[in-house]
């Protein structure tokens, strides 16, 4: 029971990053179709901003800067970069994100080194907050329970109850006719994508501190949040929200549920060794497989059900 | 056909035989009589990238896949391979002579794509390519999971000295094993030019540029995708097979993502349009690799911003940038080109300057200087604490790119007014 509660807190704190992440790429990737790689680099970006700006004035500011200057990244990088490889298609836009994360990624290793950097949680918020089963659950998780519900809130209301929610609702399924209204598609696109990262940065200020903030973590996040994405359907907020909590939930019980295929069939009766065929598949236990079992989940449902959980079209 | 018009057909492929032959005479010792260990290396090296790229072509080029896992084929093929030679090492029965080693390599990639490609071809464009990263990164975690057959982290290690030669060559000395690796490749490269003339070659074209045509034809777009899939599995696993006889360890990097990444890049920066432009690419990407990296820690960086150059400027990639220039070539007025290439030149070198020294500094301010690195760009020392070698660069940055933008607004205007003259003259539509 313990372990339980505790994982299922845990396992809703990372599900709930993973939508702030995977909100943004939704709408990018079902407005543009562009498979934008460069998202999990403004994850990344914003938590070592963060970094630099809260050595300056402070945690509180860079909680509002860093994901501004991701934003205004973000609509430099779809007004100079991405409308220039439009008429190309989509590959070159998918590849100019690529390539793009790329740079990203040696930029922040020449700027900040290739070792992680010391990205606290702010003082104010390291305490732990209650006790349960005497586990400690700290202050900070509960902030970004906090903040990830309030974007929740955010997102859904600007969409459903501002114009210009309703007509990214629009451009979402029927893009062309959007355009043919009169509406400025291509603006529309820029905000969108400007407003997509910095959700991405946002995620990464209360992220970094929360796990580590190191040239690695936008590898390390990226394929994840595709995962989600796909899984979750496009066009659909609700499917990315529900598959965002699967996925922190499934990732965050794998590691706590120390069992195996060896351990499923003992209950049958059937004692595995070394030396059974096939021992070394059956005796792979969960914690290790934790990591595959996105990925796993991603190819299944490409495959099953291309269009996602609550998708409205192919992907 | 006569003897001088198939030279006139096929003097590519033995302009591509001869360089490979005769670049590594270009780096010999000739004082202690011995090839360069590094050039043979880095020869091998681009020879079978180009394999692998040229493998990926067959998805992205032909058939309008693009793959992000494609690593996964060349990988299996280095893992059977390595397993095969270790067999026949261990074994008195079984033979195979090392010549044909790298079919084991394609055997793997086979199997691999029978199996990967099942899934991933039921999709095409975008749903293939997550299908194919979520393929890669299962089998990458899968290949440090299952030690028996990927050997965890250390790798499998064979030896390919097993005296099994059809030449009684012993493949001790890196020379022989080039030279095998330059027969391989050149026939997997024809092979591959060969599979795009077949009919299956063809309509792969067809699927890509309309696929909704092609199953009113009365193709199956699915069964196509499967077919080239396994074909381009077997390519790759033949490159896959080389890399082993080449550095006789596999590891999991073999088959992870970093190598389906330079496959891509190799493919798009050579160009994905012409049969060539991946065999260009390659020798690019590996040149940057591993002769730039002894330079400068940030090759990571220039093979980004090249890849991203050329994915905004030139979407074809270098062989589509070469082949822009057939038109004029054939009105055999390059000449007038020149001038304006000229013009081009010295702010393209200043602004190029400026951009390398900017980024060279700010390595070694981050990285460099932990490491008690000096800095020397062209001989001429820096220190990256100092005001002026930035305040150098980034003036030389500035005023490269204004005067790159006025030339170039030049060549343009020369461009366009020597392209509206071939089109005039019927060459270009």
């Amino acid at each position: 029971m313990e372990v339980f509660v505790v994982s299922l807190l845990n396992g809703l704190v990372y599900g709930m990053l993973l939508f702030m992440l995977a909100s943004g790429l939704t709408l990018i990737l079902s407005m543009m179709g562009v498979l934008n790689f460069a998202h999990a680099s403004a994850y990344m970006l914003g938590a070592y901003f963060a970094y630099t700006v809260s050595l300056y004035v402070g945690f509180w500011p860079a909680l509002i800067i860093a994901p501004l200057l991701c934003g205004l990244i973000g609509a430099g990088l779809e007004m100079y970069g991405l409308r220039q490889v439009h008429r190309h298609g989509h590959i070159p836009e998918l590849l100019f994100t690529f390539g793009v994360a790329l740079i990203i990624e040696k930029v922040v290793q020449m700027t900040w080194g290739l070792i992680p950097v010391p990205y606290r949680i702010p003082s104010g918020l390291d305490f732990p907050l209650f006790t349960i089963y005497g586990t400690q659950f700290p202050a900070y998780r509960a902030f970004m329970l906090l903040i990830s519900a309030l974007m929740f809130v955010a997102i859904w209301l600007g969409l459903t109850r501002t114009r210009i929610g309703l007509i990214i609702q629009a451009a979402l399924t029927h893009p062309d006719m959007v355009g043919a209204l009169g509406h400025n598609v291509p603006r529309v696109f820029t905000m969108v994508f400007a407003a997509g990262t910095a959700l991405a940065g946002l995620a990464g200020v209360i992220g970094g501190n929360y796990r580590v903030t190191e040239p690695g973590m936008a590898f390390s996040m990226g394929p994840i949040v595709f995962v989600v994405v796909v899984f979750g359907g496009l066009g659909s907020l609700t499917g990315c929200f529900i598959a965002s909590i699967m996925m922190g939930l499934i990732q965050t019980f794998a590691v706590v549920l120390d069992y195996s295929f060896a351990d499923l069939l003992e209950v049958f009766g059937v004692i595995v060794t070394k030396a059974t065929p096939g021992a070394e598949f059956l005796l792979v236990s969960l914690p290790r497989i934790g990591a595959l079992l996105p990925f796993i989940l991603l190819v299944l449902i490409l495959v099953l059900r291309p269009r996602g959980l609550m998708g409205t079209r192919d992907t | 056909m006569s003897p001088l018009a198939l030279l006139r057909r096929h003097w590519v492929w033995l302009a591509i035989l001869f360089v490979m032959l005769a670049m590594p005479f270009a780096f010999y010792d000739w004082s202690r009589g011995r090839h360069s260990g590094f050039a043979l290396t880095l020869m091998s090296e681009m020879a079978l990238m180009a394999v692998f790229a040229l493998s990926y072509n067959m998805l992205m080029g032909q058939a309008g896949l693009l793959s992000f896992g494609h690593a996964i084929l060349f990988g299996i093929g280095a893992y059977f391979t390595a397993h095969t030679l270790n067999w026949i090492k261990a074994s008195d029965i079984l033979w195979i002579p090392t010549e044909l080693i790298p079919l084991a390599g394609g055997v793997g990639g086979v199997v691999c794509g029978i199996i990967a490609g099942y899934v991933a071809t039921q999709q095409r464009a975008t749903a293939f390519a997550m299908i194919t990263l979520g393929l890669g990164e299962l089998m990458t975690a899968a290949a440090l999971m299952f030690i028996t057959f990927f050997g965890g982290e250390g790798g499998i290690t064979t030896d390919r000295v097993i005296g099994s030669s059809i030449f009684g060559v012993a493949y001790t000395s890196a020379w022989q094993v080039y030279c095998l690796l330059v027969v391989w490749s050149l026939i997997a490269a024809i092979l591959m030019h060969l599979q795009t003339q077949t009919p299956l070659g063809r309509i792969a074209n067809a699927t890509r540029d309309n696929y909704e045509r092609t199953q009113f034809v009365g193709y199956d777009p699915r069964v196509v995708r499967y077919w080239q899939f396994i074909l381009s599995g077997f390519f790759a696993g033949i490159a896959g097979g080389l890399y082993t006889l080449v550095y006789e360890i596999v590891t999991f990097d073999t088959l992870a993502a970093v190598k389906s990444a330079n496959g891509l890049l190799a493919a798009y920066i050579g160009g994905a349009g012409g049969f060539f432009g991946p065999v260009l690419g390659a020798v690019v990407v590996v040149g940057l690799q591993s002769g730039i990296s002894l330079y400068t820690s940030a090759w990571l960086l220039y093979l980004g911003i090249l890849f991203i150059v050329m994915v905004l400027y030139a979407p074809g990639g270098l062989i589509g940038v070469i082949g822009q220039h057939a038109p004029i070539a054939r009105m055999g007025r390059m000449r007038e080109l020149l001038m304006p290439y000229a013009r081009a030149l010295p702010p393209a070198v200043i602004t190029t300057a400026g951009f390398v020294t900017l980024i060279e500094l700010a390595t070694h301010r981050t990285i460099g200087a932990a490491q008690g690195k000096k800095l020397a760009l062209l001989g001429i020392p820096m220190d990256s604490a100092d005001m002026m070698p930035w305040v150098v660069a980034v003036g030389l940055a500035v005023a490269g790119t204004l005067w790159l933008r006025v030339e170039a607004r030049r060549f343009r205007l020369r461009w366009n007014a020597l392209i509206e003259d071939a089109k005039a003259l019927g060459i270009v539509s």
